[in-house]
């Protein structure tokens, strides 16, 4: 790893100052960045720990009945807060990684680096979740701007996402057993106006709502609407672990489990 | 290069690291304390497991300087003071749940946490809860009754298929 200066602040406002400065990385869980940084993929001339900053952390309601979670909350800690709650998010969160893993990583991070096969931007996308930074609200479905690519600007910082609780929410995630990522991952949340099915893992340009199974689950919420249904591999991934074809065909089946799971 | 401090095994400790280092090169290097081991380097493998806060982490996967003033436990103060093996660390033994017993010490510190969040977990729990730990020996089976054992249930006698 390439040396760099540590910065520890304690205040959102410190951080946003130390993240100004050229060269300058934020760090959140460091689930993803300090294994990029041991491969000398990155190589910040500092890295500024947001461990220290209390009012990025902690789960409340707004005025809204929305669920509003702080960038710095792992994912372990929102697993067992959303128990019995929003079921799909708690399940979402408690299948991300492995304990450990889920103990440092936080849901910040997550949306922040916009990993093609993350499992946070499915929920963010179906959910209609909005996404607080230091300067500006962005809807979830303005935020993702494909394959590790966000509307964040150089120095903008997460500060809370923001999810309307759905009826009946399911994750369904079809897991790459070694990097525990999703291999399709599919999000399915109902709510009075309408039903929204957000796919990860599947496709070049990212997260992305599957409108045909949002239609067809709107007209009737079964797995009998989905009948032999599949996006087209057109722009999806293919690689060692499976054609584009084969990730086509996941997501059908993975959006079928999770409608399943919502009854 | 910066201080950092830290309550280790109950004892306060400190020294100068790099904004690089790992939690777990200071500790094995800082301080010693070579119980904790570097399997993958990578976070898969959970040798490196160690308890930062009252939580279990991957200690080649956070940096020393993020556990500043922070309280870790590591493998080496689980055993009694004067040095009799812990409940858990007796059931490993007793259950042959080690063969190397290289991935050990991060089995031992995820099996601690695994059973304080739920006692008497099913085995389908104990696999779910160390889905993060790796034993190259394969030696899972053991590990498994291990911590069944260890949290009080009876465990079934291996059966020969």
């Amino acid at each position: 790893m390439y040396d760099f200066e540590f910065l520890k602040p304690a205040s959102l406002d410190d951080a946003v100052a130390a993240l100004a400065e050229e060269g300058a990385q934020a760090l959140a869980g460091g689930q993803t960045l300090i294994p990029t940084l041991k491969a000398r993929l990155a190589m910040p001339s500092a890295l500024i720990s947001l461990d220290g900053v209390e009012e990025l952390r902690g789960i409340c309601s707004d005025d809204q009945g929305r669920i509003c979670i702080g960038a710095m909350t792992t994912h372990g800690a929102i697993a067992r807060a959303m128990s019995g709650k929003v079921a799909g998010v708690a399940h979402l969160a408690g299948e991300i990684g492995d304990p450990a893993v889920r103990n440092r990583g936080t849901i910040g991070g997550s949306l922040a680096n916009n990993d093609p096969a993350a499992c946070w931007p499915a929920a963010a996308l179906a959910c209609g979740a909005t996404i607080r930074t230091n300067v500006r609200e962005i809807e979830a479905g303005d935020f993702f701007d494909g394959m590790f690519t966000t509307a964040l600007d150089e120095g903008e910082l997460i500060v809370e996402v923001k999810f309307p609780v759905p009826e009946l929410s399911a994750y369904g995630k079809f897991e790459q057993p070694a990097s525990r990522f999703a291999l399709v991952g599919v999000f399915v949340a109902k709510f009075g106006d309408g039903v929204r099915v957000a796919v990860t893992g599947a496709s070049e340009e990212g997260v992305f709502p599957w409108r045909e199974a949002e239609a067809a689950l709107g007209a009737e919420f079964g797995i009998e609407a989905l009948e032999g249904m599949s996006p087209g591999a057109e722009g999806l991934l293919g690689d060692i672990h499976g054609t584009p074809e084969y990730r086509a065909h996941l997501v059908g089946v993975m959006t079928r489990r999770a409608v399943a799971a919502c009854a | 290069m910066p201080d950092v401090s830290m309550v280790v095994n109950g004892e306060a400790r400190s020294g100068d690291v790099e904004g690089r280092t790992l939690l777990v090169d200071f500790l094995r290097e800082g301080l010693g304390l070579t119980g904790t081991h570097v399997g993958c380097d990578t976070s898969q493998c959970g040798a490196c497991v160690v308890h930062v806060d009252g939580q279990a982490v991957k200690s080649c996967t956070i940096f020393a300087l993020e556990a500043d003033r922070a309280e870790v436990t590591t493998i080496e103060g689980i055993a009694g003071p004067d040095g009799s093996l812990s409940p858990m660390q007796k059931s490993f033994r007793d259950h042959h749940g080690l063969q190397c017993g290289f991935c050990t010490p991060g089995m031992v510190m995820t099996a601690l946490k695994l059973l304080e969040n739920n006692a008497k977990p099913s085995e389908a729990e104990v696999r779910e809860g160390l889905k993060g730990n790796f034993c190259r020996c394969t030696g899972y089976q053991n590990i498994v009754r291990t911590i069944l054992a260890a949290s009080g249930q009876d465990i079934p006698v291996t059966s020969v298929e």
